[in-house]
């Protein structure tokens, strides 16, 4: 691709700055938020002994697995060779790495010891799907920074689609990894299903496609330039196809766990009778996050750039809930350790549903991530190639 | 006859200084290094197989309304609250139970189970929760990096996180904000030479017997003993986790 299809983003520089003093301010506000939950330690937040992770392990989740997501647009063009996605690629590289290193920004600030983190990364339990994240992670930092030299680059243009099918396989492992670090608990009705894995990726897909057209959108309002009715088109049925697959897989998901006698009890909790987490089920992760765009999708007879926006922050409004659901729902169940048992007393809450309300610290942390991922890709299209001047 | 006292004699200066720093070590420093000597020393043999620790709970025998157990481990262990339920840790605790069955209820104490397969050491990223030869499960708190991980995985919410700042740790039990902890067979304790955990003296002491604590390994053992008196089950057994905590009369 030559240089002169992509140009920098450039606008009112008042309006830049303003934009970027803004980001600025919550990342600064964020890492405010991180310093005084690890010197006066977790007490301050809503999470304890029973919800050991909360909202910051929700945002983190969330943007790393729209991180692999996102590439997607890149590797339409790179593995599976649809031309029209090529100009694309460049900007879903960059979207991917900044949402990767906001994620685990996140992640890391909310360790209980982050000054530990040489530890975390010098020492490592292979048979933990944890430390393998942490070298699948770092790793697909590396594989982004190289796969976007070679779409950038005219000179390394020739190895772009072997690069792309090397990140393309790379996401998918780390993909599974982050299903699995749920999958393989063994512990919670909740998870302990393979299936997790393959949920994990088709929400990265449909979550990356939503957030990629939010940002190229948006990018393409501030410049006053227009995407073509063709790319809208596009747009819309990759996120049909991916709104359709979420569905199925949350759907056997579900009915899997309903099969299964000892899980049966935490799908009638979720389902039914499970107060907030219920409703953030249905409501948030179902209606919102798959019903409402699908409806949006099939009904709209235009591809209107504006409806397809509306569409794309539903589904990533519905998909932060279906994070939080899993998240959230799966630790708010009591454990079974006594199935043939009913537990009476217990000073360990060993026989509540466990509540959660997140606090402040926690939320401003969380949106720090988010603009700190915002503030990334706002430097970089500002300063080098990357917004594809027709599409 | 006249009394002659001869005080005349002059002592020499370094007999002096020898015969008053003698009996100011007398005095001050021997009493200590005797104490000392008394005390129990760190035992030279390695960790080991050889020994495999494990603790056997009669439940027909806890009291509702007691809680020894829990206070002795606070003590042994230094565990400070903060009058916060939620995360104040909380190492063994009681538990009251309905049998679904019979109606019957029972009290039993529950802890870390030290399981032959621990969940927890195999989702831990550093290896800081880890299982010692001899079949301890522990978290190390100087590589812990307190990703709560292992909470998420243990089935029975033996592991706890420390919320805030401490400052009243004792030298036998290294805790810290930002880490995990469990209870660890009071591993300093048996280091030392015990084989006795410090609720199963304390549940002894009331009159309870409920805790059997030793050697599995040794059909001598009063663990082993306890254990052959009454037929012993793990609790989800179905989870193939072989703790080496057993429980009788559930």
């Amino acid at each position: 691709m030559k240089s002169e299809s992509f140009s920098r983003f450039i606008i009112d520089q008042r309006l830049f700055w303003s934009i970027f003093m803004g980001l600025g301010f919550f990342v600064l506000l964020g890492l405010f938020c991180a310093h005084y939950m690890e010197t006066e330690g977790h007490h301050i937040t809503g999470m304890d002994n029973q919800i050991v992770w909360g909202l910051p392990h929700i945002f983190a989740v969330f943007m790393i697995i729209i991180s692999s997501g996102v590439l997607n647009i890149a590797s339409l063009s790179s593995v599976f060779d649809k031309e029209k996605y090529k100009p694309l690629g460049p900007l879903s590289g960059l979207i991917a790495l900044s949402y990767l290193i906001a994620g685990l920004a996140v992640l890391v600030l909310d360790l209980g010891r982050p000054d530990r983190l040489i530890i975390a990364m010098t020492t490592y339990n292979f048979k933990s799907i944890f430390a393998w994240n942490i070298f699948l992670y770092s790793g697909f930092f590396l594989v982004l920074l190289i796969y976007l030299w070679t779409m950038l680059d005219f000179q390394v243009k020739k190895y772009s689609k072997s690069m792309g099918i090397f990140a393309f396989i790379w996401r998918i492992i780390l993909t599974t990894g982050t299903g699995s670090i749920f999958g393989f608990l063994v512990a919670r009705e909740a998870y302990a299903t393979a299936i997790l894995a393959p949920l994990f990726i088709v929400m990265s897909l449909l979550y990356g496609v939503a957030l990629y057209y939010a940002y190229h959108s948006s990018i393409c309002w501030l410049n006053k330039t227009q995407i073509s009715e063709d790319m809208l088109s596009n747009f819309k049925q990759l996120m049909l196809i991916f709104l359709f697959t979420n569905l199925y897989f949350l759907v056997l998901y579900h009915l899997t766990n309903m099969y299964i006698s000892k899980h049966l009890d935490y799908e009638i909790f979720l389902l039914t009778s499970g107060g907030i987490y219920t409703v953030l089920f249905w409501v948030g992760q179902v209606l919102i996050g798959i019903l409402i765009p699908l409806m949006l999708l099939i009904l709209s007879k235009k591809n209107s750039s504006l409806s397809l926006l509306i569409v794309s922050k539903v589904i990533l409004l519905g998909g932060f809930f279906a994070v939080a659901v899993i998240i959230i729902g799966g630790q708010a169940y009591p454990l079974s350790i006594f199935p043939d048992h009913q537990i009476i007393e217990s000073t360990f809450f060993d026989n509540v549903v466990h509540s959660y309300l997140p606090s402040a610290y926690e939320l401003g942390l969380g949106i720090g991530g988010l603009t700190l991922a915002s503030l990334i890709i706002l430097i970089g299209i500002a300063n080098f190639k990357f917004i594809p001047k027709d599409i | 006859m006249k009394l002659e006292l001869n005080n005349t004699k002059q002592i020499p200066r370094r007999d002096f200084l020898v015969k008053t720093i003698s009996s100011l070590a007398v005095i001050f420093v021997v009493p200590d290094i005797i104490k000392t000597g008394n005390a129990a020393k760190l035992k030279s043999e390695k960790v080991s197989s050889k020994i495999k620790w494990g603790m056997h709970i009669d439940v027909n025998k806890c009291l509702d309304g007691c809680s020894a157990c829990i206070q002795a481990c606070s003590d042994e262990n230094g565990l400070s609250g903060f009058n916060r339920q939620k995360t104040d840790p909380q190492w063994i605790r009681k538990i009251k139970l309905r049998d679904l069955k019979t109606n019957g209820i029972s009290v039993l104490p529950m802890l870390c189970q030290h399981c032959e397969n621990p969940p927890c050491c195999d989702v831990c990223p550093t290896g800081a929760s880890f299982k010692r030869e001899d079949g301890i499960v522990m978290v190390n708190q100087h590589t812990c990096i307190g990703c709560r991980y292992c909470m998420m995985a243990c089935p029975f919410k033996a592991r706890s996180f420390v919320h805030e700042n401490l400052t009243t740790q004792l030298t036998n039990s290294p805790r810290g904000k930002g880490c995990v902890e469990s209870c660890n067979f009071c591993v300093n304790k048996i280091d030392h030479g015990s084989e006795y955990t410090a609720c199963e003296e304390a549940c002894t002491k009331e009159g309870g017997g409920v805790i059997s604590f030793g050697d599995l390994n040794n059909p001598k053992s009063k663990v082993s003993i306890a254990m052959k008196k009454s037929s012993s089950r793990r609790l989800r057994a179905d989870l193939k986790l072989k703790q080496k905590v057993t429980y009788s009369g559930i």
